[in-house]
């Protein structure tokens, strides 16, 4: 790819380093766009979603099933005046939505959403996505610090408090992830929940080598404490619209505020992918081989035609669980109230550490017995 | 100067008047160390529309609908509570069909006044369904209150010695529908609801209302139930027909948010067994029937069953205009979803009343506010106010 790209460089007679600088950008142009198509319909899935689960119909005005609802808010929220109020900190006022953005962004970049698709495939990637999860709530402290508004600084000090608390057992989860696999890079960790048991004709399934069954507990944990992270019900303080108005986004407005609303729900998805990638096999087929293989292996004999088909069908089983995963989340947010702040952190410290220990301990005994037997 | 402004401990936060959860215009001024409340100061009078004074420049019939503004989501009590004070001043006698069509509605708009309050009190928890459920049978009751008054919120409803009209065709077997099926809401719920981990956590033990502190601001109501003081005055005092119609009350002995919750929920499930036996013990039985049968009696007789006095839905035809109940005074009381409602008139044998006082349940809740609230976390403001059920309007009147 590379190849042709430096050859239409070369052809239009630009100068290579040109070539060399924006070739990285690419990706990232992608990942861009994947993540606003993603979020313009995340929206509309939980409102409609939402609406399902409370009585009601959603919006259905806009388009045909309300489908191009939150392209019209999108744009209302463009043309919205940005109001900034007049003792804030106008640089940290301005940087804090940025700050909360761009990490996701990039996280963006790490997932690999098929066998290729991967932006940025590094060996401690598993690493990075928690390094750079953690930069969003300095953008809400920021937020919070800077609007001048009471009810956002205990937004934002709440975030603070809550990030804090929920890292921990969330790494812990991970890190029995990291044990089971023995690598950080992501896509290794997917291919490792490849094979199944052993050659039955069921055992053979890739869903009995999913992390899941093993680390079942870390699960939990991780499900849990990446609600908490991406500050949803019932763990949504930062923005408890009963308490704190609207918390750390209170004073803000137009194209700032889109772009809170916009890091909220990416994390949301994003998170979805972490947990399908972490314990759901990632973009594998739960069952023995890939359909698209089984069912036309014997028909295409062309092996260029039968991976493209792959390619496809993997994106599909990724995006299938992972909006599972999210109708779940969505379906939490309509079933439970809220937490407050001090139950929530010692559920944390409490009750969830302690787990994630259990988690781990477990995780380590039983990939010891697997390498003890596999020899 | 300015350091020493700037590393104060303690930070006030200025909740309202325009604030989600405040359920109104309540404005509270609250000093917080950290998360933690210290101090609270409530601020009222931001939907003062002067009711009392009012009254003294209008005449008794001009007054009435006023009366239903008093608190929006319970019109029927105030209304209620005015015209028993004014019958009981011109010596008015009210009909038994009039008194029972009285108790369904006052028995239904208790319903959804409670359903109201759960709607707002889950909602300020965070959890959004129960809001939409809550409504969703709220809407049924307010269409049958539309179809009998005319109007969705101020009913207007009643009259010195009676009702305005009788009720409409087809009514009462909407109405007994409604009741079988509200049961089974109740359920879904308390299903949602009652055994939520997380609920429970929030309100047990949160805004322990003491039975000596609920005496000492005059707490009434279910939060008094909620505190397990036996107080109802459908039971101690029956107004209306209460007397005729057994029901029980729910008492709760912990007397924190949670029971305050569960005595609501309680009490809806027996105002849906009142309003049924009401339905089936009305003198006169369906509008449809009665008027037939009214017509072919024409007996002329007090105590007949169908045109006789019970049968009839005013007691006296009373001219607006020239309408004076003689002078004295008059105090009635009415058991409102949010507690005693106490309407207290003067009359000097004008047609405008000397003096209305009304003594409303939610201007006591208000006051206890600071005293729950003291030393609590912030996020607790919900629930031990949602709790207490209060309607501003009906605080500033």
């Amino acid at each position: 790819m590379y190849d042709i790209y430096l050859e239409i460089f070369n052809k239009l007679g630009i100068p290579t380093i040109f070539a060399e600088i924006t070739w990285p950008v690419i990706p990232f142009i992608f990942v861009a766009i994947l993540l606003i198509l993603v979020v313009i319909f995340l929206v509309l899935m939980e409102r409609k979603v939402l609406a399902w689960l409370t009585v009601r119909k959603g919006p259905n005005r806009v388009g045909p099933f309300g489908f191009f609802q939150t392209i019209a808010d999108a744009i209302k929220l463009l043309c919205k005046e940005d109001i900034m109020s007049k003792d804030t900190n106008k640089i940290l006022f301005t940087l804090a939505p940025m700050i909360v953005f761009a990490p996701i962004m990039v996280i963006y970049g790490l997932m690999p959403f098929t066998e290729k698709f991967v932006a940025i495939n590094l060996a401690a990637g598993l690493f990075l996505v928690f390094a750079l999860s953690s930069i969003t709530t300095v953008g809400i402290v920021l937020a919070g610090w800077a609007s001048n508004n009471k009810y956002s600084l205990l937004g934002g000090m709440r975030s603070a408090a809550q990030a804090i608390s929920y890292e921990i057992p969330l790494v812990i989860a991970v890190l029995s992830i990291a044990v089971l696999a023995g690598t950080l890079n992501l896509s290794d960790i997917v291919v490792a929940q490849s094979g199944g048991v052993s050659d039955g004709v069921f055992l053979s399934w890739n869903v009995f080598s999913w992390n899941i069954i093993p680390a079942f507990i870390g699960f939990v944990v991780f499900f849990i404490c990446s609600i908490a992270e991406v500050n949803r019900i019932p763990f949504d303080l930062p923005e408890a619209e009963s308490e704190l108005v609207s918390g750390y986004n209170t004073e803000y407005s137009g194209m700032k505020f889109a772009l809170f609303f916009l890091a909220e729900y990416a994390a949301m998805f994003i998170m979805s992918v972490l947990i399908v990638t972490l314990f759901l096999g990632g973009y594998l087929s739960p069952f023995s081989d890939y359909l698209s293989v089984i069912l036309f292996q014997n028909i295409i004999h062309s092996q260029a035609i039968l991976d493209i088909f792959m390619h496809i069908e993997q994106g599909f089983w990724l995006i299938a669980k992972t909006y599972f995963v999210i109708f779940i989340i969505i379906w939490i947010r309509a079933t439970l109230p809220r937490l407050r702040a001090d139950q929530l952190m010692s559920f944390a410290w409490k009750f969830l550490l302690p787990l994630s220990l259990v988690n781990l301990t477990i995780v380590a005994v039983f990939k010891y017995f697997v390498t003890l037997m596999n020899g | 100067m300015a350091l020493e402004s700037t590393f104060k401990k303690e930070m006030i936060i200025n909740v309202g008047p325009q604030h989600p959860s405040t359920h109104g215009v309540l404005r509270l001024v609250m000093t917080l160390d950290g998360e933690i409340i210290k101090d609270t100061k409530p601020v009222i009078g931001y939907l003062h529309r002067g009711m009392e004074k009012l009254a003294e420049s209008r005449n008794y019939f001009q007054y009435l609908p006023m009366v239903d503004r008093i608190d929006y989501l319970s019109s029927f009590f105030c209304s209620a509570a005015f015209c028993y004070a004014v019958e009981s001043i011109a010596g008015i006698k009210v009909p038994k069909r009039a008194e029972y069509i009285r108790l369904i509605t006052m028995e239904f708009n208790r319903i959804t006044s409670h359903l109201m309050w759960l709607a707002a009190f889950l909602l300020d928890l965070g959890a959004t369904t129960p809001m939409f459920y809550a409504f969703r049978e709220r809407e049924d009751i307010v269409k049958l209150f539309e179809d009998l008054t005319g109007q969705r919120m101020m009913y207007n409803f009643y009259t010195f010695g009676g009702v305005k009209k009788d009720l409409p065709e087809g009514w009462m077997t909407k109405a007994l529908d409604l009741c079988k099926l509200m049961p089974k809401m109740f359920d879904e719920y308390e299903a949602i609801i009652t055994k939520n981990p997380i609920f429970m956590e929030r309100t047990k033990g949160v805004g322990v209302l003491t039975q000596k502190m609920a005496t000492d601001y005059a707490i009434t109501g279910a939060n008094i139930r909620g505190s397990g003081i036996d107080f109802d005055l459908r039971k101690t005092n029956p107004y209306s027909v209460y007397d005729e119609i057994e029901f029980n009350t729910h008492l709760s002995q912990n007397s924190d948010s949670y029971d305050r919750y569960m005595v609501r929920i309680a009490e809806m499930r027996e105002s849906v067994k009142i309003i049924e036996q009401a339905l089936k013990q009305i003198p006169g039985g369906t509008p449809e029937k009665l008027k037939v049968k009214s017509v072919n009696c024409g007996c002329k007789n007090e105590d007949c069953e169908f045109c006789g006095f019970d049968a009839q839905l005013v007691g006296k035809k009373l001219n607006a205009a020239v309408f004076k109940p003689p002078a004295g005074e008059a105090i009635s009381m009415i058991e409102a979803p949010r507690g005693i409602i106490t309407c207290y008139v003067v009359s000097d044998g004008t047609n405008k009343p000397s003096r209305v006082k009304w003594r409303t349940p939610s201007f006591s809740s208000v006051q206890v506010l600071p005293e729950l609230i003291k030393g609590k976390n912030y996020s607790d403001l919900m629930p031990i106010f949602g709790s207490l059920d209060v309607v501003l309007p009906e605080v500033d009147r």
